[in-house]
């Protein structure tokens, strides 16, 4: 033992090699899931237009879109928490910005400040309850599914006698935040890509010589910033450290005087703000909110961070991993689509992706972890 | 002989009709592994529990450093100097041993307007840290759950002792360990010893405690009988005050003097 302590090596522990400790990473199972997607599809649908500039804008877009709500569910899950009201949230944080903003006709910005303060403290309220009374989140966030729902249907039926309400397009005219939601950047880029030919423009029409992309919508950079928000704050960070401990042991982290409360209330928070964006998006580009919007979305969230390795039971996972769980989802439901594939299958397929990833997950975890 | 650091007078606590300690004084020295011995429900946990803050005594004085203390919560007692290692809930096990050998006290760096974890200097300094208690790691974020149980609780007293601890107790520290883990834990102690630091063991495993102890403290039934020095008293002896004498007497002799 004093040798091993002097020369600091310990003749049990074998050198591991340069390549296993690259591979052996929480994500490895979202990285390999990612390279086979593409892989497939670039063997079976490379002609179909899937990976033309139009085609990789579409699935961006749906990928984006799982991103948002997956980067949320990712650290709340790490955090040791669910929550299922994330889909009924983005219909509810929609139907608001809709009541405010159409019905009401108050300015957009302050009908997106007052739905996100809203959504923030409903997020507040659903931690600060499995908090106080200890229930699992799984059903105390089940009965906020089913609350937040019932008003997005209540109140729009109530006030205008209909599901949808439309005109948020014409109300966000001339609003200073909404574009912060609802716009596209990067134009002149796209239009100089079309002139010199490396994407396609429009031939006939009133589109004429207009790229066939006008740019990238404001989702996509609200996806990628959530991304490296949340991969930093997880990593990075002092509060990275508490979201793990809070997770993985509540009672040892309050021990070692970590504010677990505080922490599971905020990523609650941090949910609900996902679902917010996403919403905010949402409305904006459709020009609508609909009572049904966001329907089993808080699933397609949490079969994204499964797939990208996080643990169900919390304490363990990656954000980066997550997004590309979500990246995984939108390739494969838009690129069965442009495959030409029967869409039913998508489900198949997914399901098989998601088996396949979380028993890869499962056993590089237990190299890493030591569980048994 | 030096001044005792913390002293525990005539602590009494009293759980509604229940009285769990029943006037109980121990002084524990700096540098001095003090060993609390007891059988289940002797009173050892509300004890520990009362030093480290966690329950306030329902009669009696606590001295700390010669100045009396009243700590209204565990937060005052680490900030004290008190550390506790519990026997489990100490580490988590998904989380690499930096990680975990800075929960609740990351280091910051500041990049900007900023905040960052400083894992660079969590790294080394995990790494010297354990290097100095006698464990090897494979790399600072190996994670704790790769580790055995005996390298996990030095893993908590490293931490405790790095985090600036005066007194450490170690709440059964042992009690789930094999044989070889064990003597590992108690040679951690040993070196904590030896850097002046208090230590309380709580134990009800007589050999663990001679093998380390400087004073041992028999608890029973919420009552003291009495602090031993070393060299003042046989294992056999100890053993009979753990156990309430006769009765153990009696069993021993059918089992053979086994126990």
């Amino acid at each position: 033992m004093s040798d091993a302590t002097t020369s600091g090596v310990d003749e049990r522990i074998k050198q591991q090699s340069r390549l296993r400790r690259a591979l052996i990473r929480p994500e490895l199972g979202g990285i390999c899931g990612t390279i086979i997607v593409f892989l497939l599809f670039l063997l079976f649908a490379s002609d179909s237009g899937m990976f033309a500039a139009q085609g990789i804008m579409n699935w961006s877009i749906v990928s984006a879109q799982f991103m948002i709500i997956a980067v949320g569910a990712c650290l709340l899950m790490i955090a040791g928490e669910f929550d299922l009201s994330v889909g009924s949230m983005i219909g509810f944080a929609g139907m608001m910005i809709a009541v405010f903003g159409v019905v009401l006709a108050w300015p957009m910005w302050i009908a997106i400040l007052i739905t996100f303060a809203l959504c923030l403290a409903l997020g507040a309220l659903n931690g600060w309850i499995v908090i106080k009374t200890g229930l699992p989140s799984f059903i105390v966030t089940l009965a906020f599914l089913f609350i937040l729902r019932g008003f997005t249907i209540y109140i729009p039926q109530t006030i205008e006698r209909k599901t949808i309400i439309g005109g948020i397009r014409d109300a966000a005219e001339g609003d200073w935040l909404a574009p912060f939601f609802g716009a596209k950047i990067g134009q002149p880029i796209f239009q100089w890509l079309g002139d010199i030919g490396v994407i396609e423009t429009f031939q006939r029409g009133t589109r004429a010589g207009q790229p066939v992309i006008e740019g990238i919508p404001m989702l996509v950079v609200w996806a990628l910033l959530l991304i490296i928000v949340g991969h930093l704050l997880l990593t990075r960070t002092r509060f990275g450290n508490w979201i793990f401990a809070s997770g993985g042991d509540a009672e040892a982290a309050r021990n070692s005087g970590v504010p677990v409360n505080k922490v599971k209330i905020s990523m609650f928070m941090f949910t609900a703000f996902c679902a917010t964006v996403f919403a905010v998006c949402q409305v904006m580009e459709f020009g609508s909110a609909g009572a049904d919007r966001g329907l089993l979305k808080e699933f397609e969230a949490i079969i994204a961070v499964v797939i990208g390795g996080a643990l169900l039971t919390g304490g363990y996972g990656s954000v980066i991993g997550a997004a590309l769980g979500a990246l995984i989802f939108g390739v494969v439901q838009q690129g069965l689509f442009f495959a030409g594939v029967e869409s039913s299958l998508f489900r198949v397929f997914l399901g098989l992706i998601l088996l396949g990833a979380v028993i890869l997950n499962t056993y590089i975890r237990r190299i890493i972890t030591g569980e048994r | 002989m030096t001044e005792p650091i913390i002293q525990m007078k005539n602590i009494e606590k009293h759980f509604g009709s229940v009285i769990a300690l029943a006037g109980v004084s121990v002084d524990v020295y700096p540098g001095e592994c003090h060993c609390l011995l007891g059988d289940n429900g002797a009173g050892k946990s509300t004890f520990i529990k009362t030093m480290s803050g966690v329950h306030q005594p329902t009669h009696g004085e606590i001295y700390f450093e010669g100045k009396p203390l009243h700590f209204a919560d565990p937060r005052d007692a680490i900030s004290a100097g008190i550390a506790t290692v519990h026997q489990h809930l100490a580490m988590i096990p998904l989380m690499s041993v930096s990680r975990n050998f800075f929960m609740g006290n990351e280091p910051i760096k500041k990049i900007g307007p900023m905040n960052f974890f400083d894992h660079d200097y969590a790294n080394r300094v995990t790494m010297e840290e354990m290097r100095k208690m006698g464990i090897n790691l494979r790399g600072p974020d190996q994670a704790v759950g790769t580790l055995s149980g005996g390298e996990r609780q030095t893993v908590a007293i490293a931490r405790a002792v790095h985090f600036g601890a005066k007194v450490l107790i170690l709440d059964e520290p042992t009690s789930a360990l094999g044989v070889r883990q064990t003597a590992n834990v108690l040679a951690t102690i040993d070196k904590v010893r030896k850097q002046g630091i208090a230590v309380v063991f709580i134990t009800h495993n007589v050999r663990h405690a001679l093998a380390v102890g400087d004073q041992f403290t028999v608890l029973n039934r919420g009552k003291t009988l009495g602090t031993a020095k070393r060299g003042e008293i046989t294992p056999d002896e100890l053993q009979d005050l753990m156990a309430g004498g006769q009765e153990m007497a009696q069993l021993e002799g059918s089992l053979g003097g086994t126990v």
